[in-house]
């Protein structure tokens, strides 16, 4: 069962996306999930499916694998639209007991809605488009600035780094365990909460030494091999922009300067 | 001066009880003095706790001597300015091929020492291509070391150490950890090193079919050298070894029986075609 667990959720296909230097995805994601908190009015909204439905055509990912990112965000959106919905005042529309739908309040929830279904579907394209290897190099080197206030950019990206290479390890590692331990009588699936919370610790306790001890022997080997730091190092897959990517900066930046031209100059709504 | 060398190398644990207070003091390593020469292919043989991991550590400039002195290359480990050249001299393979493994790619990986150097990045493509292929690992270069068997993420260390350019590879029980499929490969792959690119090994082990080609044996126990010389000046003195507590290869141990049962056979018997030799010889057969 532990071994459903996906990693990341990056899907192998060829796209020009794919291809796409990681700097360029992340900072179009963040300015895709900031152009859709500026978006008042149906006309901006349209443009930003616009633009999102083109990009995921373009990656040539199945939308399915879009959708499957909301599963796990559909209980915050449920709570977020009733909330918007009920709590709004304004002119009543419909009244059900003690609840009342207002117009304003159905127009937020219907905002808020499309909203975060476009930043989860928006950041699944960067997830699933982009290996976690790549999302760190793009990490580390778009926070690189950052070294000036002494944060440790570096170091900061290295330990991501390390994390995903030993998650597999350490998930078969649990396994191990857990068998080792129903070998032995341990029952993992009865009783309340408060006994099933009690039966993981015989698993955790010797995953946490072993996670220690693997860390200390990488600790050693790292430095076997002469790791000292960020300082001095060199790349061995430098991340360089290629026209495709100054390319796709000027689209996004196209994008965003229409989403703000449209939030000042534009003031239609059919709404209203 | 040989690429290693020892002088009354000492080196001892503090032990402690939980609350902190020395318990007593262990000499991992005792007096331990050796000369490895350029290009010679070193065994080191010893059974658990007989000092022989921790010696190697040594070498690296991982531990540094309580007493006495290693000069790895003519440098003496504990002068720090030396600490980098020195690790890179010295490339140091571990036993769990797991916790070495530090790029999530093969080549990322066998990268990670160039990287670590400061090898401009067109250099560091050659030297990973290069390893790679020295232990027959090239066509793996973009998969997930996860992905591997045991046996081939040994390798992809050793070719992550290669890619420094030592002078000298270290391996500390680099099979201990393996199938008897995967101890082949990796020693296979030793080897060629050893011959083709003239890399000076020292191997680190307590199997001893792996020692049988080596050019000088060391054999540990309590931190001391206890036998050194050729493999088979070591293994024709089977009642020593098996007083040190170390397992002879089952040939040379049948020669053994069989000479001490009175038939005439030289000691020192290291493979089955010897031994098969030996015996037809004997019998006027040859």
């Amino acid at each position: 069962m532990i071994r459903d667990i996906t990693l990341g959720q990056y899907y192998q296909t060829d796209s020009i996306i794919h291809r796409l230097d990681p700097r360029v995805k992340i900072v179009s994601t963040v300015l895709f999930i900031i152009s859709l908190f500026l978006v008042e009015n149906f006309i901006g909204y349209i443009i930003a499916a616009v633009f999102l439905v083109s990009v995921i055509k373009i990656s040539k990912v199945p939308f399915k694998f879009m959708v499957r990112g909301m599963k796990a965000v559909v209980f915050l959106m449920l709570i977020t639209v009733v909330f918007n919905l009920f709590l709004e005042p304004g002119e009543p529309l419909v009244s059900i007991w003690k609840l009342t739908i207002t117009k304003q309040g159905l127009r937020k929830a219907i905002f808020m809605a499309i909203r975060l279904t476009f930043l989860i579907v928006g950041s699944s394209v960067m997830t699933l488009t982009t290996t976690p290897n790549h999302l760190t190099d793009g990490i580390e080197k778009l926070l690189k600035p950052l070294r000036f206030i002494k944060v440790p950019v570096h170091e900061i990206a290295m330990m991501m780094s390390i994390a995903l290479r030993f998650i597999p390890i350490l998930l078969e590692e649990t396994d191990k365990i857990m068998k080792a331990q129903l070998a032995r009588g341990a029952d993992f699936e009865n009783g309340n909460i408060l006994k099933k919370a009690k039966s993981l610790v015989p698993i955790l306790v010797p995953l946490f030494i072993s996670a220690f001890r693997r860390a200390n022997d990488l600790a050693m080997a790292m430095e076997a091999r002469c790791y000292r730091g960020g300082n001095h190092r060199t790349k061995m897959k430098p991340l360089k922009y290629k026209k495709r990517d100054l390319l796709s900066y000027l689209v996004v930046f196209g994008y965003f300067a229409l989403i703000i031209v449209i939030k000042i100059y534009v003031k239609v709504d059919i709404w209203q | 001066m040989g690429i290693v060398k020892t002088d009354k190398l000492t080196f001892e644990y503090i032990r402690r009880d939980e609350e902190g207070n020395v318990e007593g003091i262990t000499r991992a390593v005792d007096e331990v003095s050796l000369d490895i020469k350029q290009g010679d292919f070193i065994a080191i043989l010893g059974h658990n706790g007989s000092g022989k991991s921790t010696l190697a550590k040594h070498m690296n400039a991982i531990l540094y001597p309580t007493e006495g002195t290693i000069w790895v290359d003519g440098k003496d480990t504990t002068e720090e300015e030396h600490l980098w050249d020195i690790r890179q001299t010295a490339g140091m393979v571990f036993q769990n091929p797991d916790n070495q493994i530090i790029g999530q790619v093969v080549e990322e990986d066998v990268g990670f020492g160039p990287e670590n150097m400061g090898v401009p990045t067109k250099e560091i493509w050659e030297r990973v291509e290069e390893s790679l292929k020295a232990v027959g690992m090239y066509e793996f270069r973009k998969m997930s070391p996860n992905k591997l068997s045991g046996g081939q993420k040994q390798r992809v260390s050793i070719a992550g150490v290669i890619a420094m350019h030592p002078k000298c590879i270290v391996l500390d029980e680099p099979t201990a950890m393996l199938d008897p499929n995967g101890r082949k490969e990796v020693i296979r792959a030793v080897r060629a090193l050893n011959d083709v690119e003239k890399i000076t090994v020292i191997l680190i082990t307590h199997y001893m079919e792996e020692v049988i080609y080596a050019d000088k044996v060391y054999v540990m126990d309590k931190g001391r050298i206890e036998m050194q010389g050729t493999p088979r000046e070591i293994f024709s003195k089977v009642e020593r070894l098996k007083a040190l507590r170390l397992d002879v290869p089952q040939v040379t141990l049948l020669a053994h029986e069989l000479k001490k049962n009175g038939m005439d056979i030289p000691d020192g018997i290291l493979t089955a075609d010897e031994l098969a030799s030996a015996i037809l010889g004997q019998n006027g057969l040859l």
